[in-house]
């Protein structure tokens, strides 16, 4: 095992996005599942700040293997994802890792709102607005492709800060991303990428907001 | 308390029930430290085990039991997950148990809830203040890493066990895959998380005799691993011996702690409830 440091790393790209394969605007609320291949480099911006980009990552090769909060955060000693954080599957094998970052914190325990959780956190009338996992379970039904509910594991929350304190609690503190902040990966292996742009309105991971981000894949150099 | 009186499942013979007791012949939790077994109504057990170290096993528990877990050696780790035992989709969520109730730490009155926002298990009894939900589990390559290899050609069954081949050999009796592992929670343990993140583990947090008790509020399929914790800085693979003692305790009643602990845990177990209309 080895132990990376967790804190606040930042660092900018030198990446041109103007050389990019793919560059294209993600509306706020809304799901995507797309391919990234070995080597590329994936980019996830924060357009508006304070939006938080829920995704899972799948090995295109065996749907089996996933993201997995705890491999990584056990991989790394400790819970928060920035520049050099390698994310892992419930292998342990490297799917992608972190090569720039401008915001420097996301989350790993927070996980994606979905209607029932919902009715616990809020009230239990809230169920019919629209969340995460219904975008993570739309998409996967469209797509058709084998991926079900089960396979919809604790997810990665780009730009969102959940702090554990020294006593134990779970704290959902302001983010500490803002607008144009970006986080970017390059791919270990071909994968899955499955997105869901965060549709919460009932606490401030989104600043009460849900606004659109931008995703700029490059190929290898 | 004399942990060392109880029988070894792995060595020793136990004769088999009788007929007309068919339900805990060994009554293992005769032994069980005195005080672990506080607020336990003896007349409604259902049964007790000894689960060595390194061990793994899985139960189906009905709505309205409960499991007493006591840790019979000190350092104990106890890695569980739950599963609907209705809809097996249906499975705890780590995430959506801490954000809901704002903690790293389970204790007394928090719940455990699935992805479906029901609660599967609450907290009802803990002597001990913490047991970690962080999800870290011993995998063979860490096992491997940290301790080295013993196999089962030299070793029989003290043989190296991860939690991890644990739980998939457990919810594999399910027809449950390894991509439907879930982060599991480690009963006994402490984790800790700094202001940069990391990680701090506490050793020596279970004494012998510390205990926990989850009372099932929907009816689940449970598995266990008692392997130890993948952050556990012990260079010795030295798992310890857990004792488990199930009773009849009844569903959760209007007045529960767990219901007034938190507003959402309320509502959690209203969504369990209205399972059971």
């Amino acid at each position: 095992m080895t132990t990376t440091a967790t804190d606040i790393r930042i660092l900018e790209s030198q990446l041109n996005p103007a050389n990019a394969v793919l560059n294209q605007r993600h509306p706020a609320g809304e799901p995507i599942l797309f391919a990234v291949n070995k080597g590329q480099t994936l980019r996830i911006v924060d357009l508006e700040g304070n939006q938080a980009a829920d995704v899972i990552f799948y090995n295109r090769d065996d749907l089996a293997e996933h993201y997995s909060a705890t491999d990584t955060m056990v991989h790394q000693g400790g819970i928060y994802l920035t520049t050099g954080s390698v994310i892992r599957s419930n292998d342990g094998r490297p799917m992608l890792t972190i090569v720039a970052d401008t915001c420097g914190r996301h989350d790993t325990l927070g996980g994606a709102c979905a209607a029932e959780s919902n009715t616990v956190r809020y009230a239990l009338q809230k169920k019919y607005m629209h969340s995460c996992r219904d975008n993570y379970l739309i998409a996967l039904q469209r797509a058709d492709m084998g991926l079900t509910k089960r396979d919809l594991v604790p997810n990665i929350n780009f730009f969102m800060n959940v702090p554990v304190t020294e006593g134990g609690d779970l704290k959902f503190d302001d983010g500490v991303s803002g607008p144009g902040k970006y986080v970017e990966m390059r791919a270990e292996m071909d994968v899955w990428v499955l997105i869901s742009n965060c549709p919460q309105l009932n606490n401030p991971c989104n600043a009460y907001n849900p606004t659109p981000i931008q995703l700029i894949v490059w190929n290898p150099a | 308390m004399n942990t060392q009186d109880l029988p070894d499942p792995l060595t020793t013979v136990l004769p088999n029930p009788p007929q007309a007791a068919p339900v805990d012949a060994p009554a293992f939790w005769q032994r069980f430290p005195a005080p672990a077994l506080a607020g336990v109504d003896t007349s409604k057990l259902m049964w007790s085990e000894v689960v060595p170290g390194g061990s793994h096993w899985s139960w189906r528990m009905p709505r309205g039991s409960a499991i007493r877990f006591v840790a019979l050696d000190a350092g104990a780790n106890l890695s569980l997950v739950l599963y609907s035992a209705l809809e097996k989709l249906e499975r705890y969520n780590m995430p959506d148990s801490l954000k809901a109730q704002h903690t790293a730490h389970y204790t007394k009155g928090h719940v455990l809830m699935s992805d479906m926002g029901r609660s599967m298990a609450s907290v009802t009894a803990d002597s001990l203040g913490w047991h970690d939900p962080l999800g870290a589990l011993l995998d063979n390559e860490l096992m491997a890493t940290k301790y080295g290899e013993q196999r089962y050609e030299q070793a029989r069954n003290a043989m190296y066990r991860s939690g991890k081949d644990g739980l998939l050999i457990e919810i594999g009796k399910y027809g449950l895959t390894r991509r439907d592992l879930i982060a599991p929670v480690n009963l006994f343990s402490k984790v800790s998380v700094d202001a940069q993140g990391r990680f701090g583990f506490a050793p020596d947090h279970a004494k012998a005799g510390d205990f926990v008790e989850l009372r099932f509020d929907m009816d689940v399929i449970l598995a266990v691993s008692s392997a130890p914790h993948a952050l556990d800085p012990n260079p010795v693979y030295a798992p310890k011996k857990v004792g488990l003692l199930a009773w009849r305790c009844g569903a959760a009643p209007a007045d529960d702690f767990c219901r007034a602990f938190r507003p959402e845990n309320a509502r959690a177990l209203h969504n369990s409830d209205m399972l059971y209309l």
